[in-house]
């Protein structure tokens, strides 16, 4: 049932607008140049910390689709009278989430990284400061999806929730220090079923 | 007979409201057992505590392998009706007992409310499980599907089943009532 479950949400996320995170994503990393104008030399400097920022807030668009849908229609009551606890169905979501995220977000960093002039062994230190932290972002959207299903105004919501609790990683990741970047992403991945499963319990009332 | 249901002495709060209290019954094998009462009596609320997805405020409730049918489709509605009901278990046979084989490519995005009800009822009818919730079983069904649901019933309580349904209409077959009041 776990593997059909990420199968399906995998399914779902890439048949759906998989690519609307990544347009946006590529939108905020071209608005940089234009904004802080052409010194190359600037941009090498400012530029990882816009590409996490971009990041950041490309993870906040699919928050809607991750859980709602699904509590809405039944689909995690049913889930749980087959057997499967919540805890199992939001690890099963984070990772189909990361799937249908994390890899296409780092194939966008590439031309990210062109528009900032980033390159060279800088390039290969972000996409691995990306590469680590994109199962925590994918963890955290979850979380904050099941925190917030079924209130009025959950996209805002969830935008305030997300944010802050993603800045260790933006601050380890923009500045280069993998491993405690690696380290708050691991907490965040292993914690975050935890709390979208209790959170998704206590909705059911 | 073995129990597929308890409820000893079981009181349920929804929203600051006592729905009901002091509720102890007992469902054995080859048993049906239809709840009754008004609009807002906890019928509904009955069921998902049967369910295990609410929690009683007192009481015990003790329940074997079940499955349960409610106005949540939880199916896919980009996919087929086959594909959808196969992510839950193999639909083939209950699908046929529901009236629904022919269906089994039309997606279900396309199908009617009461297409829909036979499929959570397919759903329900294909888990292999003992005890079966049936939560306002004939909501949206036409006559050919209340006797198909009727059939599937007698079927499943023959071969050691339970069922517990909600409903203020009339059920087909012989069920125990169970009233709750406002």
């Amino acid at each position: 049932m776990i593997g059909a479950l990420i199968l399906r949400d995998a399914r779902r996320g890439l048949t759906g607008a998989a690519w609307l995170p990544i347009a946006f994503f590529l939108l905020v990393a071209a608005l940089v140049p234009f904004a802080i104008g052409p010194d190359a030399q600037l941009l090498a400097r400012i530029g990882p910390g816009a590409v996490w920022i971009a990041a950041l807030t490309a993870a906040l668009l699919p928050i809607e689709r991750l859980i709602e849908p699904d509590r809405a229609d039944g689909v995690l009551d049913q889930l749980l009278l087959h057997g499967v606890a919540d805890e199992t169905v939001t690890l099963a979501k984070i990772a189909a989430h990361w799937l249908t995220f994390g890899p296409l977000l780092i194939v966008a960093a590439f031309p990210a990284a062109a528009l900032l002039d980033i390159g060279g062994a800088a390039l290969a230190r972000l996409l691995l400061a990306i590469l680590i932290g994109t199962p925590a972002l994918a963890a955290l959207a979850v979380a904050v999806a099941a925190l917030t299903a079924g209130l009025p105004r959950a996209g805002s919501m969830a935008g305030l929730l997300l944010l802050p609790l993603a800045v260790p990683l933006l601050i380890f990741g923009a500045a280069d220090a993998l491993l405690l970047e690696g380290a708050v992403s691991l907490l965040l991945t292993a914690g975050a079923p935890f709390v979208a499963g209790a959170a998704i319990r206590a909705s059911r009332t | 007979m073995k129990v597929l249901l308890r409820f000893e002495d079981v009181a349920l709060r929804r929203g600051g409201r006592l729905l009901f209290e002091g509720l102890s019954f007992e469902l054995r094998e080859g048993e049906r057992l239809q709840v009754t009462g008004p609009n807002g009596s906890g019928k509904s609320s009955l069921l998902r505590l049967a369910a295990g997805l609410l929690r009683a405020e007192r009481g015990r409730v003790e329940r074997s392998s079940l499955a349960l049918s409610d106005d949540a489709v939880a199916l896919d509605s980009e996919l087929e009706l086959g594909r959808a009901l196969q992510f839950w278990s193999a639909p083939e046979k209950a699908m046929e007992a529901l009236g629904l084989a022919h269906l089994g490519l039309v997606p279900v995005r396309l199908l009617s409310s009461g297409q829909l009800k036979r499929a959570t009822l397919a759903r329900v009818a294909a888990s292999g499980a003992s005890l079966w919730l049936l939560d306002e079983p004939l909501n949206a069904l036409d006559a050919d599907g209340a006797m198909k649901l009727g059939g599937v019933v007698e079927r499943h309580l023959e071969a050691g089943g339970a069922v517990l349904a909600a409903s203020h209409q009339k059920l087909g077959g012989e069920w125990r009532k169970l009233e709750l009041g406002l």
